[in-house]
C-alpha cells in the first residue's frame, strides 16, 4: 500500500469523523481514497475550495467535539498557517499531515524535508507548539495516524505528522494494529447548549492583556508536560557508536544504509532518529554527546533540524551537517563519503 | 432576568442591575430574551449590532432552539458577539466563518447553525468562503451586516462602502475607476443555486426591526429543511465611522445606503 493510502485508511479506522482536504502533489491520493471510503462508514468528506478553507472546517468541527482531519504538501500546509495558529490558540485537537515536498514557493513536487523550521518552530503567529510526528515507513504512516489522533485528544492540541512525498508515495507492506479510541471527556465542544450548562465557546481572543498572558501561561504549562511525556526516537548501533547520525524520517532510512556501509568499513556509527520532532530529544543527544567523537546531522533541506542538534550537544563535540535540496536525494555512499571527510578533518585537527 | 453565574466576560463593564419592578403592581409587557447573556455590551450607540444581536436571540428563544443552536463569530467589531448571545459558538478567524460553519453543520445536519459577519470579514477577506458555502447551498444561515466601513479598525474603506463616500483610507471619497463600485453581496449571492432565502433588511426605524426579525423568523425555520442556504443582509448603522449622529446615521440609511442597496427581498423560496 502507498503511505498515503495507509494513512488514509488508518484514518478511518482511527474513527476519525471528517476529512476536510485540497488536492496537492504528493499527496492527492488521501482525498481520493476517502472521497471513496468516507461515504460507506457514514463519514464526512469534503473537497474545500482551499487549504485556508479546509483548515477552518477542521476547526469547526474539531470545535464541535469530532475527531478532524486535514492533509496537504507544502505550499498547501502553509495556506493553513493561520488556521493552525487559531486551532492552537483554542485548544482544539486534530490531525494535520504535511506530505512534503520541496521548497520555497511552488518548488517542486519531489520529496525535502525543507518544512521542518515551519513545523516544530512556529509556522504560524504566536506562541504555540504542535506535537510533530516524523513518521519513517508506511507502517509509521498508519501507526502514527492513531498516535496523533490520541495526542491531540489528550492534549487538546493539534498534531502535525511531517512525512514526506517519497514516504507518502513509497509502497510497502502495512499492518493494521487494532486499535481502541480512548474516552476523552469532550465537554468543552459546541454542541448546543443545554440548560443545564453555562454555554461554551471556542476562541483563541483574549483581549485583556492579563487575560491574554493567562492564557499563554497556559498553554506554556501544557507544552512542558508534553516535553516531559511525550518525547519519542529510535535508535540504533548507540551502545558502542563514536560517531552518530542525527536524521528523522526518509533521510534516516537513508542514513540507516549508510550506516551499515560504514560499519563495515570499520566507522563505529550509530543512529539516532527522532520521532517526534516536538517534543525533541535533546536530552537524549546531550547524553550521547558525552559518549560520540561528532555527530552529522543529515536532512533534506539547507541545514534545520542540526539547530536543535547543536541546541542539545552545546558546543560539547562536532555537529556537522549534510543536506540535499530541491528534491534530491543523497545516495548512503555519498553520506559516507561526506563522515569520512568529516572525520578525517577533525582528526586532524 | 437569568440568576446563572458567568464569569465576566472581556468586554463586561458592569452587570446589569435587576429590573426594578413590582410583578404586583406591574405588568411585564417586555424582556430581554432569556437567551442573551446579562452584561452589558461594548458597542458604541447607536450601533445596529447590538439590536441585531437581541433579535437574533429573540428568535432563538421563541423557538426554542437555544440547545441546538451554534453560532459563528467573525472578526471585526462583532467579535465578542459570543460574549452576548448565550449560546454555544465559535470564535473563526477573519473571514472563514463560513467554512467554520460547514465543518458544523456537516456533522451535525440537524443543529441550527449560523455565521454573523461584517462586510469586510465576509465580502473582502471571505468572500471565497462564503461563495462556496452558499454555492454547496450550506444549510446554514449567514448573517450578514453591511455598514459600508470597516468598524472595528475605525473607519477604513470596505467593500460595500458607497461611491464617493469619505473613509480613512478613501479620504476623498471612493473613487469607482480605482477601487471598484461597491459588491452587491446579496444580488451575486443570489444568483447561485445554493441560495435559498436572499434578503436585505435595516433596522434603523420600528418597521425596519420588525421585518428583520421576521427574516430572520423564515431564516430558522428554513433551516430545518435542508434546502440550502439563507442569507440575511442588514444595513447597519455606524454612526461612530460615519461621524454622524445615531438619528443622522439612521436617516443616511434611508437616503443615502438604500440607493446601492435597495431594500426588501431578493430571492424568495417558493411553495415553503
Amino acid at each position: 500500500m502507498k503511505g498515503n493510502e495507509a494513512m488514509a485508511e488508518a484514518a478511518i479506522l482511527a474513527g476519525c469523523d471528517a476529512y476536510f482536504g485540497y488536492p496537492i502533489t504528493p499527496q492527492s491520493e488521501v482525498l481520493e481514497y476517502l472521497a471513496r471510503e468516507m461515504p460507506k462508514h457514514n463519514r464526512i468528506v469534503m473537497q474545500a475550495e482551499s487549504e485556508v478553507a479546509s483548515i477552518n472546517m477542521v476547526y469547526g468541527a474539531a470545535g464541535a467535539g469530532f475527531r478532524a482531519m486535514t492533509s496537504s504538501s507544502s505550499p498547501g500546509i502553509s495556506l493553513m498557517q493561520e488556521g493552525i495558529s487559531y486551532i492552537a490558540g483554542a485548544e482544539l485537537p486534530c490531525l494535520i499531515v504535511n506530505v512534503n515536498r520541496a521548497g520555497p514557493g511552488l518548488g517542486t513536487i519531489q520529496p525535502g524535508q525543507g518544512d521542518y523550521f515551519q513545523s516544530v518552530k512556529g509556522g504560524g503567529h504566536g506562541d504555540y507548539k504542535m506535537i510533530v510526528l516524523a513518521p519513517a515507513s508506511v507502517q509509521e504512516m498508519a501507526d502514527f495516524v492513531y498516535l496523533g489522533f490520541d495526542l491531540a485528544d489528550k492534549y487538546r492540541n493539534p498534531v502535525l505528522m511531517l512525512s514526506d512525498g517519497a514516504i507518502g508515495q513509497m509502497m510497502e507492506k502495512v499492518q493494521f494494529k487494532p486499535y481502541t479510541r480512548p474516552a476523552v471527556d469532550k465537554s468543552w465542544a459546541t454542541t448546543g447548549k443545554p440548560k443545564t450548562r453555562n454555554r461554551n465557546y471556542i476562541t483563541s481572543l483574549f483581549i485583556q492583556p492579563e487575560r491574554m498572558e493567562q492564557h499563554n501561561l497556559k498553554l506554556e504549562e501544557k507544552f512542558k508536560k508534553i516535553r516531559e511525556n511525550e518525547v519519542r526516537f529510535e535508535e540504533i548501533n548507540t551502545a558502542d557508536a563514536e560517531y552518530l547520525f542525527v536524521a528523522y524520517g526518509l533521510s534516516a532510512r537513508i542514513c540507516q544504509k549508510a550506516m551499515d556501509i560504514a560499519r563495515e568499513k570499520g566507522i563505529k556509527i550509530g543512529l539516532l532518529r527522532p520521532i517526534t520532532l516536538y517534543p525533541y530529544p535533546y536530552k537524549r543527544l546531550e547524553e550521547l554527546a558525552a559518549q560520540v567523537k561528532m555527530m552529522l546531522s543529515v536532512e533534506l533541506n539547507s541545514g534545520q533540524m542540526v539547530e536543535d542538534v547543536r541546541l542539545a550537544v552545546n558546543g560539547k563535540v562536532p555537529v556537522e551537517f549534510y543536506g540535499r535540496m530541491g528534491g534530491m536525494m543523497p545516495t548512503p555512499e555519498e553520506i559516507v563519503h561526506h563522515l569520512e571527510t568529516l572525520i578525517q578533518y577533525h582528526h586532524a585537527n | 432576568m437569568p440568576t446563572e453565574e458567568h464569569v465576566l466576560p472581556d468586554t463586561a463593564l458592569d452587570v446589569i442591575a435587576p429590573a426594578c419592578h413590582d410583578e404586583e403592581e406591574y405588568e411585564m409587557v417586555y424582556h430581554k430574551p432569556s437567551t442573551m447573556v446579562n452584561v452589558a455590551m461594548h458597542y458604541c450607540p447607536g450601533c445596529a449590532h447590538s439590536l441585531v444581536h437581541k433579535l437574533i436571540m429573540e428568535v432563538v428563544e421563541e423557538m426554542d432552539i437555544q440547545e441546538k443552536t451554534i453560532g459563528i463569530a467573525p472578526v471585526g467589531c462583532s467579535v465578542f458577539a459570543y460574549e452576548y448571545m448565550d449560546i454555544d459558538m465559535q470564535e473563526a478567524a477573519h473571514g472563514r466563518a463560513c467554512a467554520v460553519a460547514t465543518g458544523i453543520k456537516k456533522l451535525m445536519p440537524d443543529k441550527y447553525v449560523f455565521t454573523y459577519q461584517g462586510d469586510g470579514d465576509l465580502a473582502a477577506i471571505g468572500i471565497a468562503e462564503t461563495l462556496h458555502a452558499i454555492n454547496r447551498g450550506e444549510n446554514i444561515l449567514i448573517v450578514f451586516m453591511n455598514n459600508a466601513v470597516y468598524g472595528m479598525t475605525s473607519g477604513q474603506m470596505a467593500p460595500t462602502t458607497l461611491a464617493g463616500m469619505h473613509t480613512t483610507t478613501s479620504p476623498d471619497g471612493r473613487d469607482v475607476s480605482y477601487y471598484g463600485a461597491p459588491i452587491k453581496v446579496s444580488e451575486l449571492m443570489a444568483n447561485l443555486p445554493g441560495a435559498f432565502y436572499v434578503t436585505r433588511q435595516a433596522v434603523n426605524s420600528a418597521n425596519a426591526v420588525r421585518r428583520t426579525k421576521k427574516a430572520l423568523q423564515n431564516a430558522f425555520k428554513y433551516q430545518q429543511l435542508h434546502k440550502g442556504t439563507c442569507l440575511i443582509e442588514i444595513i447597519g448603522n455606524c454612526p461612530s465611522n460615519w461621524k454622524m449622529t445615531p438619528v443622522e446615521a439612521s436617516k443616511f440609511i434611508d437616503e443615502e445606503m438604500v440607493k446601492t442597496f435597495p431594500l426588501g427581498d431578493i430571492k424568495v423560496p417558493k411553495g415553503v
